[in-house]
């Protein structure tokens, strides 16, 4: 290629800044072009992608012994020839300097609430005490699944759906609802293959009953603003509208055999 | 006042209120308190632990191939690694000592209630420790008075014998440890210990899945300890001969450790699924709960022992001749790592401030949100780990020119199954996204299956093909680059802290139990540590490890003769002026 570098440094240098536009911003701009969506990646998955771009670079260039020499003689022309003594002053200003920025910027006074240290999942209680009643979530399944007729509890948790969830959750159950934009973050997409068809029915009812508020200690602090839906709706109607959310979205719940699989990250 | 798990911890405060002598539940253990004490008295005792049960079984293997393939380097490598495990034994029951004091006297009340459910087990454990200790005084004192013929043997006998000990030993007191995770079923925490069968306490849910994963990770653990130990002694070496034993040694060393590490994650899938099966919510809090994000570290450090690992071998075909063929591919599969590594150690959950998680529109990111699940990460590893059996291969091929006639024809085979496996594997990730969970859950194996059927393919090809084969020249053994050595320690480090930190999920998911449901924590230090302070404690466990180890191979090398003989005498050109313009920048 004419314009690839010759030089074992400045090829590593090429390949971080490809890295580095590839991450910031084709990862972001590339795929909607393709009618998949996207969006910037944060900060802190950045740095690790380009610290594994980076040493994945310094393997590369020492992995052989000529090729380590050649890469570290720009390195060694910078530090000890004469003539490059304007390029090692610049060198000796700037790199203090950026230390310093880097110092500055994390140290300075922000407003930002500190990132969130989030959990995947909770953990769920083994039983929980549900509008007075002690429910063993541990081996729970939706009774509604073996009693009555599917499309009826598909048609009653979709009114309940339409009713209470509609706002948040969305039409397409997508968590872009009216008023999810009032949310940061926004309520969860059941579309999401990591959301609810990861989950048994029994986490979901757990969920939905207990709300932000009913969430394990570990693991905090939540940003959810769902509330405890015990507080309105029966048990039956809970499982209704489980169903719903299943069948819409076209996912199906585990099982509690499929969880001795592990977890997902 | 009965003897539960309860009834143990309340004895205090009843004794206290009556004005009688009693046992507290908790002693006190001054700055950082009782645990970390205990915490760091049992992580630097398994540390060591591991290291002396995993050696003999390499040691005893290097002894046979000494024996049986009539080779007197490996007899000698053996006697050397024996030496290694002679001086860490003593440090392993030292910490042994510390471990038991600890918890006799910070966690009187636990450790009361566990010697009431398993003292036979306790006093059968003594009598294996005594035979394991003076099976290995005479197997190392006698290599060289037992070193022909039957009393060879014998004393190869002597060393099988020793695994067995040392096994069984690691058997029992993972009992105790996995019924504190798993107690079975009938055990309340109204059950009196006097009342708990022994062996279904012994026996419990967790207990095999244990076994076989210490077992496979003390090799790991084992090899990369000796790795380091040769690197070290490498970079000290004064003579080019003993560059050259140390170079083999340490090559060895990381063959043991990465060769093994491939299978350790099934034993570590396993391990995972019967926790899950013990208690759902167990699991959850290990993989998807407040536990979840030490996979992501463990990810990042896998991927560093994959890079470690495979850049030692591409480094070390620098000595190799005829390796310069394969140099070219090495960029490639560094690519594949680096990627694997991206994938593998992507979140799910990204952490992210307001800002970043309004532009996502959650904590899932949109695209990078399907790196995150399971169907990518098993592709991911699968992919690492036929590319690192690759790097195996093209090292062993090196310096030899095949002669059987079809040895083309052998290589496309070869080639064809790793395209093949790669595609398999390839094939059930993507196709994973398009299924139910419990069909997912069927690749995973698939996936495992057609890596392993193409590992011992291309073997037993490889072996058919290399039949006779021309050698390019003897591999330079002693001329390699320090920073090769470097990849050894950084090895060493890795496997010493991924372990600490492994340790600490497991152990961390009772979160405020000291008996799973059964005996809570009622101390100060009940609640589970955050991430953030573990990382710390298993950092100062690595440290205080390292240094003692360091140590200990200081003083075992006071003593040593000096090498006198290295793996191919008739390869190293210790006079040689190639050794004195070998390669020595870093």
């Amino acid at each position: 290629m004419r314009f690839w570098p010759k030089e074992p440094f400045w090829q590593g240098v090429a390949v971080l800044v490809m890295a580095f536009l590839l991450i910031v911003f084709g990862i972001p701009y590339l795929p909607p072009l393709l009618g998949i969506p996207s969006a910037p990646i944060p900060n802190s998955v950045v740095v690790q992608y380009m610290l594994t771009a980076l040493v994945g670079v310094l393997l590369w260039v020492s992995d052989n012994q000529t090729r380590w020499q050649q890469f570290k003689q720009p390195f060694h022309a910078v530090m000890v020839e004469e003539r490059k003594k304007p390029i090692r002053m610049i060198l000796l200003v700037l790199l203090p300097a950026l230390i310093g920025f880097i110092a500055y910027g994390r140290v300075k006074p922000s407003l930002d609430a500190p990132p969130s240290f989030r959990a995947i999942h909770p953990a769920p209680p083994s039983s929980i005490t549900f509008q007075g009643r002690t429910i063993e979530i541990t081996g729970l399944e939706n009774p509604l699944r073996t009693r009555g007729s599917l499309d009826d509890h598909y048609e009653e948790g979709k009114s309940i759906y339409y009713e209470n969830c509609l706002a948040c959750h969305g039409d397409l159950l997508d968590g872009l609802g009216h008023y999810s934009h009032g949310f940061n973050p926004t309520p969860l997409s059941f579309q999401d293959v990591g959301t609810i068809a990861q989950l048994a029915e029994s986490f979901v009812f757990w969920r939905i009953a207990k709300g932000g508020v009913g969430l394990p200690n570990e693991g905090g602090p939540w940003n959810s603003a769902m509330p405890a839906w015990e507080e309105f709706l029966t048990e039956d109607e809970i499982w209704a509208v489980t169903i719903f959310l299943y069948e819409q979205a076209g996912k199906t719940p585990r099982t509690w055999e499929e969880h001795a699989e592990g977890g997902e990250h | 006042m009965a003897l539960t798990p309860a009834g143990l911890l309340a004895q205090a405060a009843e004794a206290a209120s009556q004005g009688t002598v009693s046992i507290p539940a908790y002693g006190s253990f001054p700055a950082p308190g009782n645990r970390v004490a205990i915490w760091v008295a049992a992580q630097v005792h398994l540390f060591f632990a591991a290291f002396v049960l995993g050696v003999p079984m390499f040691a005893v293997v290097a002894e046979a191939i000494g024996i049986f393939g009539n080779d007197t380097k490996y007899d000698k490598l053996a006697k050397e690694f024996t030496r290694l495990l002679l001086v860490s034994y003593s440090a392993t029951a030292i910490w042994g000592a510390i471990l038991a004091f600890g918890l006799i006297t910070l966690y009187p009340g636990l450790w009361s209630y566990l010697a009431r459910i398993f003292a036979p087990t306790m006093w059968v454990y003594v009598g294996l420790f005594f035979f394991e200790s003076f099976t290995l005084y005479l197997y190392y004192y006698g290599w060289e008075r037992w070193h022909d013929g039957r009393a060879k043997l014998m004393h190869w006998s002597l060393g099988i014998l020793l695994n067995i000990w040392g096994t069984a030993v690691m058997f029992i007191a993972n009992s105790w440890l996995t019924f504190m995770m798993s107690p079975p079923a009938e055990v309340m925490p109204d059950t009196a210990p006097g009342m708990v069968r022994l062996w279904s306490a012994f026996a419990n849910a967790t207990w095999m899945p244990i076994n076989i994963h210490r077992v496979i990770a003390n090799v790991v653990f084992g090899g990369a300890i000796v790795g380091a130990y040769a690197a070290y002694r490498f970079l000290t070496s004064k003579t080019d001969e003993e560059r050259a034993h140390y170079d083999w040694m340490g090559y060895v060393g990381n063959m043991i450790a990465i060769g093994t590490l491939i299978v350790l994650p099934f034993a570590g899938y396993y391990l995972g699924r019967e926790i899950y099966e013990y208690n759902q919510q167990m699991g959850i809090t290990m993989m998807g709960g407040f536990m979840s994000w030490a996979w992501i570290i463990q990810a990042f450090l896998i991927g560093v022992l994959f890079l470690a690992g495979n850049y030692y071998l591409w480094v070390g075909m620098g000595r190799i001749p005829g390796a310069e063929r394969y140099t070219p591919y090495t960029k490639w599969m560094l690519v594949v790592l680096v990627l694997g590594v991206i994938v593998w150690a992507t979140p799910h959950t990204m952490i992210a401030n307001r800002d970043e998680l309004a532009a996502m529109g959650g904590t899932h990111h949109p695209f990078l949100g399907v790196l995150g699940v399971m169907s990518a990460k098993n592709t991911a590893v699968n992919l690492m780990i036929l590319t690192t059996f690759l790097s195996f291969l093209l090292y062993r091929r090196a310096n030899k020119r095949t002669v059987v006639p079809w040895a083309r024809t052998g290589t496309m085979i070869q080639t064809a199954i790793f395209v093949l496996a790669a595609v398999i594997v390839l094939f059930y990730g993507v196709y994973g996204y398009f299924v139910t969970a419990i069909v997912r859950i069927g690749f995973s194996v698939y996936q495992v299956l057609a890596v392993l059927a193409a590992i011992g393919g291309v073997v037993t090809l490889d072996i058919m093909i290399m039949r006779g084969a021309e050698s390019y020249g003897a591999i330079r053994w002693g001329q390699m680059p320090p920073r090769s050595q470097y990849a050894l320690l950084i090895l060493a480090v890795t496997f010493t802290w991924l372990m600490g930190l492994m340790g600490f999920v497991r152990s961390g998911i009772r979160q405020h139990w000291h008996i799973w449901e059964v005996m809570r924590d009622t101390s100060e230090f009940a609640a589970t540590p955050p991430l953030g302070y573990a990382a710390q404690v298993i950092s100062w466990c690595v440290v205080i490890f390292l240094g003692l180890v360091g140590f200990i191979f200081w003083v075992g090398s006071l003593a040593e003769k000096p090498i006198t003989s290295h793996p191919r005498q008739d390869s190293l050109p210790s006079t040689d002026s190639r050794l004195a313009s070998a390669p020595t920048g870093n």
